[in-house]
């Protein structure tokens, strides 16, 4: 697009990405209801703008963790949105071979280290990546993003400590929906939640509206460029809502619908569309980058659905050398 | 070859491939200090604290964090303090590690080794003497090794950090001082190769870890002509040389420290009966712990642990039935 700024181009390319996030999510639980996808996705829908405007920061060689609800860490770190569609179908091409589907979507070539199926798992794993790096001299840091849920788990406790003391190139994200599955996070955790908890243990934490993505944006990019200059890690708690269910068929039953309504109307994709729009930004433009988003995720869909299934064989591979399944 | 301990063999060892490779490094409680052993004395000085990480009392991070370090390529050497800890660290071994390369289609492999060393040892009582090793064999993407001597101590643990697999490696507390030769420059030894320690025609007997100076000691004492194995890695094992000893002596005797039942001399028994068929064998006998926990009086402790002199009475009976 000609004549815009770069600072407004770079809004554009956040626009997308949560629209390609959104669109992807969308045709994701439709496949999961449909039955076309097997096994459960856990759409991020409403979120998007916490895996966005903290992975426009970030670059090609840092690394990021994700967690079950994954899909737009990933789409947001660069990963191949047709094989990720595939991987939730099964399919030979996807991201893992079908081997893994939606909780353990990868992919190592964009820095992204892998969902993960067990909550709060992803933080030592960042930790460790991030010695890794500090140990082979690269220039890179580690984005490491889980739910409010994790906070109640050990490993963010010792993970935090961990990342203080070695003081390592970790963006910590606290993606905040306000729930853990079917429980508001708030009515099992007690004391002063995520980022008193973070800075108990020596991680500064800033607190974020996670349903703006500039001001997302912004915050991690003062954070993650002290994390760069030597700060040691940072915590971002960014404070969202789940729109959809847990899953993609939990109709989230255990929370009034004024609730969920209400957060729809703090869509992180439509206040920037508003931002965009004062700036000059034509609104048949922003109409063409989300039906564009749709389209591509469509297609995506049904590639997958004519995609093979994966050899039967595949079944045995990648399990160990030493001792391989006969 | 020069005469050593278990332990030295072991820090030699990994000071070694610390030369060698670059991107090898150990994190674990109190290794600077040595370790709780000293098979990590010294290393700090020689490589430094960002290679000899001690770190918090966080076997959770400990592990996790070796796997993240692992997927980011170096090769780290992950210190358990003792196998009972590694109950604090299950998730990051057996649903994380052992499962990456797997589940990402093998984009990223875990090319790590978790040392935790395992079994009775001075009076340590249940939570600090257990051998989990047939946990660990359960669990696909894993390989298990399990040294009984200086000399493999030194050539397993090579081979595991060598390795692209994650490899557990169960060393017996109680050999720690326990001396033996070594050869000077340590090649690994593969995994799924038994160490056939005595040659006979009459029983073949199988061990490994903490038994095997005791089967050895047992097998010179007993007067039975015993065709002794020291598995050495119990995952791969080396079935083929078991099954092929067992069809020629028609006899099979397995020695472990761990309880016997659902032991992993279970598995062999299973594997040999499948191998030389249900009529192939004459005699067969387990020899491990009862169920019950590791009790901590000398005097109870005693009589749980497995001695030549019971190990020699199982050899006469199964050699004799
Ligand atoms: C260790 C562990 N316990 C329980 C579960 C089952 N589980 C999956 S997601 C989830 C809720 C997690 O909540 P949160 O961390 O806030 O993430 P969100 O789902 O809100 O994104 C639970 C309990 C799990 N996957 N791992
Ligand atoms: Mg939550």
């Amino acid at each position: 697009m000609s004549g815009t700024s770069n600072e407004t181009a770079r809004r554009i390319a956040m626009l997308r990405d949560m629209a390609r996030i959104r669109a992807f999510e969308r045709e994701a639980v439709a496949a999961m209801r449909s039955g076309e996808a097997p096994g459960v996705v856990h759409p991020s829908i409403g979120q998007e703008g916490v895996a966005v405007g903290v992975c426009a920061n970030l670059r090609r060689a840092d690394r990021i963790t994700s967690t079950h609800r994954g899909h737009g860490h990933a789409i947001a770190k660069g990963a191949d949105a047709r094989a990720m569609m595939l991987e939730l179908h099964g399919r030979a091409g996807g991201s893992c071979g079908g081997k893994g589907g939606s909780m353990h979507i990868a992919d190592f070539a964009v820095g992204m280290l892998g969902a993960n199926g067990v909550v709060g798992a992803g933080i030592p794993i960042a930790c460790g990546a991030a010695q890794a790096i500090r140990l082979t001299k690269e220039d890179a840091i580690v984005a490491c993003f889980f739910g409010d849920g994790a906070v109640n788990r050990g490993p963010f406790l010792e993970g935090m400590n961990w990342a203080a003391l070695y003081r390592l190139p970790v963006l910590f994200v606290c993606e905040d929906n306000g729930f853990a599955a079917f429980t508001r996070n708030s009515a099992v955790t007690a004391g002063g939640g995520p980022a008193v908890r973070a800075e108990a243990c020596g991680v500064p934490a800033t607190v974020v509206d996670g349903e703006d993505v500039l001001a997302v944006d912004a915050v991690a990019a003062d954070l993650i460029g002290r994390i760069r200059a030597g700060a040691g890690p940072q915590f971002l708690h960014a404070k969202c809502y789940r729109w959809e269910g847990h899953t993609g068929t939990d109709a989230a039953a255990y929370r009034p619908a004024e609730e969920a309504q209400a957060a729809r109307g703090r869509d992180a994709i439509r206040r920037l569309a508003a931002v965009l729009e004062a700036e000059g930004v034509a609104g048949a433009e922003i109409i063409g980058i989300e039906a564009q988003a749709a389209a591509e995720m469509a297609s995506h869909r049904a590639a997958a659905l004519a995609a093979p299934w994966p050899d039967p064989g595949a079944a045995y591979t990648d399990v160990q050398d030493a001792g391989a399944p006969a | 070859m020069t005469r050593m301990t278990f332990a030295e063999a072991a820090r030699r060892a990994l000071a070694a491939e610390m030369r060698r490779d670059p991107l090898v490094w150990a994190l674990g409680e109190d290794l600077v200090q040595g370790g709780i052993f000293g098979q990590y004395r010294g290393l700090a000085d020689e490589f430094g604290t960002e290679r000899i990480v001690s770190t918090p009392i966080s076997e959770s991070t400990i592990m996790g964090a070796g796997l993240g370090a692992a997927l980011c390529g170096t090769r780290p050497v992950i210190e358990m303090r003792i196998a009972d800890f590694t109950l604090c660290a299950m998730d990051e071994l057996v649903s994380q590690i052992a499962k990456v390369r797997y589940m990402f289609g093998g984009q990223g492999r875990a090319s790590l080794v978790v040392r935790m060393p395992q079994g009775m040892w001075r009076n340590s009582a249940a939570q600090h003497s257990q051998c989990l090793e047939a946990w660990l064999t359960h669990i696909p993407g894993l390989v298990v090794a399990a040294p009984g001597t200086p000399a493999d101590a030194a050539g397993l643990l090579v081979a595991a950090i060598r390795s692209d697999d994650p490899v557990v490696l169960m060393e017996p507390k109680n050999l720690w001082t326990a001396e033996g030769d070594v050869p000077d420059d340590v090649a690994p030894i593969p995994f799924g190769v038994a160490r056939h320690a005595a040659s006979g025609d009459a029983l073949t007997v199988v061990t490994w870890s903490a038994t095997v100076p005791v089967v050895e000691q047992a097998a010179r004492e007993s007067g039975v002509a015993c065709d002794v194995f020291d598995l050495r890695s119990l995952w791969p094992w080396d079935e083929a040389a078991v099954i092929a000893s067992a069809r020629r002596t028609g006899r099979l005797l397995v020695v472990h420290e761990a309880v016997t039942v659902s032991g992993f001399g279970a598995e062999v028994v299973a594997r040999v009966v499948e191998g030389v068929g249900p009529g192939g064998l004459r005699g067969v006998e387990r020899l491990g712990a009862p169920r019950a926990p590791v009790p901590f009086s000398p005097a109870l402790e005693d009589a749980m642990r497995i001695s030549p002199a019971r190990v020699a009475a199982a050899m006469k009976r199964v050699a004799t039935t």
